[in-house]
């Protein structure tokens, strides 16, 4: 069941947020690891080669102090420093997340967390990331209300789903069509023809002419009848 | 009566849908822009009452329907956007070392008086102990370390012709950060892992400076870590400190729920412990430059190490900070 957290409004209408579950936050945590594993790596694998003047082994006493600050410190800070200065900047979102389609709030109003409280989130991966491979997080997502990891328990932060609102979807809805229909029924129908190509022939029927008959309309006996008189209901 | 709702909610759909588009356009610029044109934030403020009633409004004629999943996000972005708390970035960082972090070691004084006494007792524990069996050394040093203290040589000797003073100071303050951070964290354990920590570093401190003054280099080692060991072992001191408060907090959360609690205990000990890390930045620098330099007598390091920790106290105390606010009363 999708879980969800309302956050209370002045207007009196509840802000609700679909919280993501261990599914949606691993799949964001695994894309951010790779990012930031090959830029890591990208650094030390240029920075060596500009120090060694070649794709070669360096030798031990080309390793000072330049050569720590310039190539291996920079690796290392975009591989550990890479969530929370992502973070902050992002307000409380990172690349991975943005294409996992998830996004970091404050649990208490449902906004960007402060710079706080992601700096908070961010010291608890050492608890977190224990024994290996972000054993206790993942386990504790799984067993908390808000599928939270101890770090964002607190921070006071949730990963919420997080999706553009798409105003395509106001052109393909008329006036007229709503008028016809309802507005719950212009809606399916709407949906129905924008899942159309990924929907079975069985299902197509069984959905449009069950639509179709709610409007009073006589199914036609071949899909593109039917497919036709969809479109013509919702124009 | 269906056929008057179904015409009402058309009209509805045709007079409002311009809006809701437009709403959607302009909240881009507000939410992602650091700051945004007076007119964009007013229309935002108009919009936000009116996009609710619309949202409740298609909330009730189509629950999951693909318009109140639009209507949904442009309400969250609007809330975001208009409840968005103002950037004081600078402000915020002075106030913290002005303020916040002495409110909070206010707070948690009898927490660090405790942890400092278990040190301390730890400490003492682990010099008796190597004074008096001293081949339990071999519990807190290595095999190499043993040896070279055994022919009169630290391991602190030699530190620079090991690595620069920059790259030791970069590694030293990062150690000591990570091991603050554990400390802290494992607080969420009951407060167990911090004692934990704690307990065992005041043993190997206790027990190397008791290993060390037994071979007659005690008084090197003091030397070596008297310009940053103050501040460096109160840091560790107040990091087991928030870590007991977290402790606590989930055992004895009061009339609080033990989420409210702890999170309570995590805001209060992160506003010290971001003061005391930067001072442990600081500790880690005198450790790369001025403790492994022969050049510095003891006399110096101590004046130095004693001066840095005095500006500590005067942070973590507030004095710092109404010195400052009297300061700005008499300019």
């Amino acid at each position: 069941m999708e879980s969800i957290i309302r956050i209370p409004s002045v207007t009196g209408v509840d802000v609700e947020l679909r919280i993501a579950g261990p599914g949606g936050r691993s799949y964001a945590f695994v894309i951010d690891w790779h990012i930031r594993f090959f830029a890591a790596a990208a650094w030390f694998i240029a920075g060596t080669f500009a120090f060694a003047g070649g794709i070669r082994a360096l030798p031990a006493d080309s390793v000072n102090a330049a050569y720590v600050f310039a190539v291996v410190t920079p690796s290392i800070v975009i591989y550990f420093l890479y969530h929370p200065v992502l973070e902050i900047l992002l307000r409380g979102q990172t690349p991975g997340m943005r294409m996992a389609g998830v996004r970091l709030v404050a649990l208490a109003d449902g906004g960007a967390p402060g710079i706080g409280a992601l700096l908070i989130r961010n010291v608890f991966r050492l608890v977190d990331s224990l024994p290996s491979f972000y054993a206790i997080g993942l386990a504790t997502t799984m067993v908390t209300k808000n599928a939270v990891r101890i770090g964002d328990i607190a921070a006071g932060t949730v990963l919420v789903y997080d999706e553009e609102p798409r105003a395509a979807l106001l052109s393909q809805l008329s006036g007229k069509a709503v008028e016809r229909l309802g507005l719950a029924q212009a809606q399916l129908v709407r949906e129905l023809l924008d899942r159309w190509p990924q929907l079975g022939s069985d299902a197509r029927w069984k959905l449009a002419k069950d639509l179709l008959a709610r409007a009073g309309v006589a199914a036609p006996r071949d899909e593109d009848g039917l497919k036709a008189k969809l479109e013509e209901l919702i124009a | 009566m269906t056929g008057a709702r179904t015409l009402a909610g058309a009209k509805w759909f045709e007079q409002r849908s311009a809006e809701w588009r437009s709403a959607g356009r302009r909240l881009q610029g507000l939410e992602r822009g650091r700051s945004a044109p007076p007119e964009d934030v007013l229309e935002a403020v108009r919009a936000y009452p009116e996009i609710a009633r619309d949202l409740a409004l298609a909330r009730r004629a189509a629950p999951t329907g693909a318009l109140t999943k639009y209507l949904e996000g442009v309400y969250l972005q609007l809330h975001r956007s208009l409840f968005r708390p103002p950037a004081a970035f600078w402000r915020g960082v002075t106030k913290l070392f002005t303020h916040d972090a002495a409110a909070a070691a206010r707070e948690l004084r009898w927490h660090i008086a405790a942890v400092t006494a278990l040190f301390v007792t730890c400490l003492g524990a682990g010099a008796w102990l190597v004074a008096t069996y001293p081949e339990l050394a071999s519990l807190f040093a290595s095999e190499k370390m043993i040896e070279g203290v055994q022919r009169g040589e630290l391991w602190t000797d030699n530190l620079l012709s090991v690595a620069p003073s920059s790259l030791l100071s970069a590694q030293i303050f990062t150690n000591n950060i990570v091991v603050s951070l554990f400390a802290l964290c494992l607080g969420v354990l009951y407060g167990l892992g911090t004692f934990y920590i704690i307990a065992m570093n005041g043993l190997a401190i206790g027990g190397v400076f008791a290993f060390t003054a037994h071979y007659g280099a005690g008084e090197r080692l003091f030397t070596f870590t008297a310009a940053h060991g103050f501040v460096e072992l109160s840091v560790v001191c107040i990091s087991g400190a928030v870590g007991a408060s977290l402790g606590e907090a989930l055992a004895r959360p009061g009339e609080l729920t033990r989420g409210a609690a702890f999170q309570r205990a995590v805001g209060r000990g992160m506003r010290l412990m971001v003061v005391c890390l930067s001072f442990l930045v600081g500790a880690g620098v005198l450790e790369g430059f001025v403790s492994p330099d022969p050049r510095f007598p003891l006399a110096a390091r101590l004046a130095i190490g004693l001066s840095y920790f005095a500006l500590f106290l005067l942070v973590l105390t507030g004095a710092l900070g109404r010195f400052g606010r009297r300061a700005r009363a008499a300019a």
